[in-house]
């Protein structure tokens, strides 16, 4: 074995979480630690996280690119994930197929996936199976073997994937088309699995190509989750992952939205949709914002608007009200360009889609102009502070909060930090994000109805 | 009431501590009974300060009346809004105050609940979950509103391919057993459960006899025996539940289109399965797996999907009921391409039930749902799942540790055997969902249209 030279390793402790009510602690070493990852950097640039987790003799064991459907070419749409599927047909040194039989064989369970923002691999397995995985997950990193033959059974898969999750589905197809109205010239407009005339196009030459330019270690995070101890994965990845060369990466830089400065509204009719649906979408910061505290005060924020049952937008509009047999809102800082703030709703049978509008906007504009309680405030914070909690549950969840957030330009000190960071949310920030991020003339309304109805 | 409480908690019984030993590692299963009398399953998880409990009752869904098909559906999804002194949005509120997630669900068998604390709150936790289950409110303003929720979704689903095509599956395949009604009713029989049925359902169906309990976290033996006392002590000895009689499912080849203007057509298949005391189901089980439900490894996933791309998934599984078992299947594809997918399915079920399994598949099979199995029991929530479905099937603890003996006893000829009864491509039930081409409804499909 060749001996391990980290380039950079830490221990991440996790600090101090004060909150109020019932969850509040009474001195620091009270307070849980919530995850603790270890790090390092190997030389060829491969990023390594272990996520240490005693509960059961098993591991998850993950690759994330740092190259997502957002990172594709015009005409090419869809190649992120259709290469994410050839992934699994054979390399070098293992036949069509045969990754996933040793995977299978070796009880492990396993799968891909892609986003606007990346691409990735993982096995959940036993743990001594661990130095098996690495070095056949090391082998597909540099070691592809694709021919037309297996590729092209494996288009036909995929247009089927695109009928199955989105073609048969007149809601996702409104999705697709409210994400196209949303960003006028970002690929985030442009759906993951890409558009169907684009797909039917992709060739052979193309998903190497697109695995030649952004398959290497230096653009990758391995994460690896599970009953093991940091110092031996670093062994075992510098010996599977390390001899594989760095390459060159294109810049990640992305056609960027002009200033939106007029509101959008979008309608679609069709005679499968059952039950009219609103929505209204915001331009809002992502992870990568250097406002940390505004993304942590836009998450509380859309806990108290749209947070389940108690939430004000539920509470409203479908407790007190009557006007939605449904509604909420909800905000994800995790995507590497512009994030979207939505709220939505459902009108009961005695209700508009304007009723919905009218109550939402109702709504935000109290918390524009008043703010928002001290209890709301608690409430929220509690809520996420004990997400975080039970998220210590799934070592698998873990992994993905890691790789995902990674993966997508954050850093580690902001995701072991935030329940410090949504502990010390203020109402004042909370009402100062709203006021920022609801700008009617940056947002996009969606209505989806069925064809005999009139919004 | 603290302290009568403490008086009375002392005599806690331990009926037995059963060690299950794991690659290294143990799930130590507590067999306990509460002084009251209440049992539970308990695996101690100290590590995460968080406390997890998963209750079923016996008797679900198919014991709604056919007129009322959805009562124990509407019950559970009301039974968390309000209990006691505690209004709907009081109750909410609690919950919410303290980030405690508690919920109920009704399956066809059984009426099940959940619920999940931080630590610091389990006693509260328990108290809000003993309302929730003894002391319903069904107040009519959230019984409303959530029918309302209810009667939305039903109607989404009206225009859902797969929805559409499960649903008319159990039709075909049970006609006017209780098992052909969907869990959540109709929108017709949703409408006509009263309050009065729900305040009767809590009554009548939930009891101690009926009942079983699993719980994993950051509590003891020693905290969780009275803390059942206080939760369910309320609860009838005796729930007024009876089992649904044994059926089959349709005993004769059948097709039948719902017709859909959607690309890909959505496909239902199945028939005769097994239970899961039945003796053959680990044949059963290996079997499935090589056929159809192992991921990419399965037979029916490497000719249609691998080598002709015709589907994006396709699987099979086992569903074993209390008074029926099945096979089922599914997967969509385009609509010129259904008979052809449909084709390759029967065929594969006439080849496994001809020649049986490869030595090398069998092999395989046990390697993987032998060495997967441990990725079952790696958080508290799927350990709690695990306790209680265990029970439910009314297997013993030690069930952990005998497993994979009972999976590696399987043999080729059990294989071959098993398939016999449940394979029978001139029994198989097809829904299709869609627009299929050159495919004709036939046997009982045809006349049911």
């Amino acid at each position: 074995m060749r001996p391990l030279r980290p380039l950079f390793v830490f221990a991440v402790l996790f600090c101090a979480v004060s909150i109020g009510g019932p969850l509040r602690a009474s001195d620091a070493e009270d307070i849980p630690k919530l995850f603790d990852p270890k790090v390092t950097t190997l030389e060829n640039g491969l990023e390594v996280v272990v996520l240490e987790d005693h509960r059961a003799p098993v591991v998850t064991h993950m690759v994330w690119y740092r190259v997502g459907a957002a990172d594709e070419q015009p005409l090419k749409s869809g190649i992120a994930h259709f290469l994410e599927h050839l992934m699994f047909k054979g390399t070098k040194n293992l036949e069509p197929g045969e990754f996933s039989a040793i995977v299978a064989e070796n009880g492990g369970q396993e799968n891909a996936f892609t986003s606007q923002d990346y691409t990735a691999y993982y096995q959940n397995v036993s743990v001594d199976k661990l130095p098996l995985f690495m070095e056949m997950e090391a082998d597909r990193m540099n070691n592809l073997v694709l021919t037309d033959d297996i590729v092209a059974p494996e288009l036909k898969v995929v247009l089927e994937e695109r009928s199955q999750r989105t073609d048969n589905n007149p809601a996702a197809l409104f999705g697709e088309q409210f994400a196209a109205t949303q960003f006028l010239a970002h690929p985030y407009g442009t759906p993951v699995i890409g558009w169907r005339h684009e797909i039917e196009n992709l060739t052979t030459q193309d998903a190497l190509d697109w695995y030649n330019t952004y398959y290497t270690p230096n653009n990758a995070i391995l994460i690896v989750a599970g009953d093991v101890k940091a110092e031996e994965v670093f062994a075992l990845a510098e010996k599977y992952y390390g001899p594989i060369p760095a390459r060159d990466i294109p810049e990640r830089e992305r056609v960027q939205e002009p200033p939106q400065l007029a509101k959008r509204t979008i309608e679609m009719s069709d005679k499968r949709v059952r039950e009219p649906s609103w929505r209204q979408s915001y331009l809002a910061p992502s992870g990568r914002s250097e406002d940390q505290a505004n993304l942590r005060a836009l998450e509380v924020l859309s806990q108290i608007l749209g947070g389940g049952v108690t939430s004000r937008i539920y509470g409203n509009l479908v407790v007190d009200q009557k006007i939605a047999t449904n509604a909420g809102a909800y905000y994800n800082s995790g995507s590497y360009d512009n994030s979207t703030f939505v709220v939505y709703g459902n009108p009961t049978a005695d209700h508009s889609l304007a009723d919905v509008e009218a109550a939402v906007q109702a709504i935000i504009q109290d918390v524009i102009e008043n703010g928002v309680t001290e209890k709301e405030l608690n409430r929220a914070k509690q809520k996420l502070l004990a997400d975080a909690i039970y998220a210590r549950d799934s070592i698998r969840g873990a992994a993905n909060i890691f790789g995902g957030a990674l993966a997508s330009g954050e850093t580690i000190e902001s995701i072991v930090n935030w329940p410090q960071h949504i502990s010390e949310v203020t109402a004042e920030q909370v009402q100062d994000a709203a006021r920022e991020v609801f700008d009617e003339r940056q947002s996009v309304v969606g209505r989806l109805t069925p064809e005999d109805v009139k919004s | 009431m603290q302290q009568a409480f403490r008086a009375f908690a002392a005599p806690l019984i331990f009926a037995l501590v059963v060690l299950v030993s794991l690659p290294a590692k143990a799930v130590e299963i507590q067999k306990i009974q509460s002084p009251g009398g209440i049992k539970a399953w308990l695996v101690e998880e100290p590590s995460i300060p968080i406390v997890s409990m998963n209750v079923a009752w016996r008797g679900g869904a198919s014991l709604d009346p056919v007129d009322k098909a959805g009562l124990a559906y509407l019950a559970s999804s009301t039974m968390d809004e309000g209990s006691g002194d505690y209004d709907s949005k009081a109750f909410q509120e609690t919950l919410s105050d303290l980030a405690i997630q508690l919920g109920f669900d009704a399956s066809k068998d059984s009426f099940s609940g959940s619920l999940k604390t931080l630590s610091e709150n389990t006693e509260e936790a328990f108290r809000l979950f003993g309302l929730a289950v003894t002391d319903p409110r069904f107040d009519n303003e959230p019984v409303e509103r959530i029918r309302g929720q209810i009667m939305s979704s039903l109607n989404r689903k009206l225009s859902d391919p797969g929805s559409l095509a499960g649903r008319a599956w159990f039709e075909l395949a049970f006609g006017d057993h209780p098992y052909s009604l969907p869990s959540e009713g109709t929108l017709e029989s949703i409408a006509a459960v009263t309050r009065e049925d729900l305040v009767t359902f809590a009554e009548t169906r939930l009891g101690k006899d009926n009942m079983v309990i699993g719980v994993v976290g950051d509590i003891s033996a020693t905290e969780l025996g009275p803390l059942l006392d206080k939760t369910f002590g309320a609860l009838p000895d005796k729930a007024g539940v009876s089992i649904v009689p044994q059926t089959v499912p349709l005993q004769e080849a059948a097709i039948k289109i719902i017709p859909q203007e959607i690309p890909q057509s959505v496909v239902v298949f199945g028939g005769q399965g097994l239970k899961r005391d039945d003796p053959d189901y680990y044949a059963a089980y290996v079997l499935n797996y090589i056929l159809g439900g192992g991921s990419f490894q399965s037979r029916l996933t490497e000719e249609i999907r691998e080598k002709r791309g015709l589907v994006y998934s396709v699987y099979t599984y086992l569903y074993p009921m209390k008074s029926a078992g099945l096979q089922m299947g599914g997967f969509g594809t385009s609509n010129a391409t259904v008979k052809t997918a449909l084709e390759l399915v029967e065929t594969e079920l006439e080849r496994i039930r001809a020649e049986g399994v490869t030595e090398e598949e069998l092999a395989a099979a046990k390697t993987y749902l032998n060495g997967s199995f441990p990725l079952s029991l790696s958080s508290n929530d799927r350990i709690a799942d695990i306790l209680v479905a265990m029970q439910f099937s009314n297997l013993p603890a030690e069930y952990l540790n005998d497993r994979p003996q009972l999976i590696n006893a399987v043999t080729q000829e059990d294989i071959k055997r098993v398939a016999q009864k449940l394979l029978d491509p001139d029994k198989l039930i097809v829904v299709v969902a869609g627009k299929p081409e050159n495919l004709e409804a036939s046997g009982a499909g045809a006349q049911k249209n």
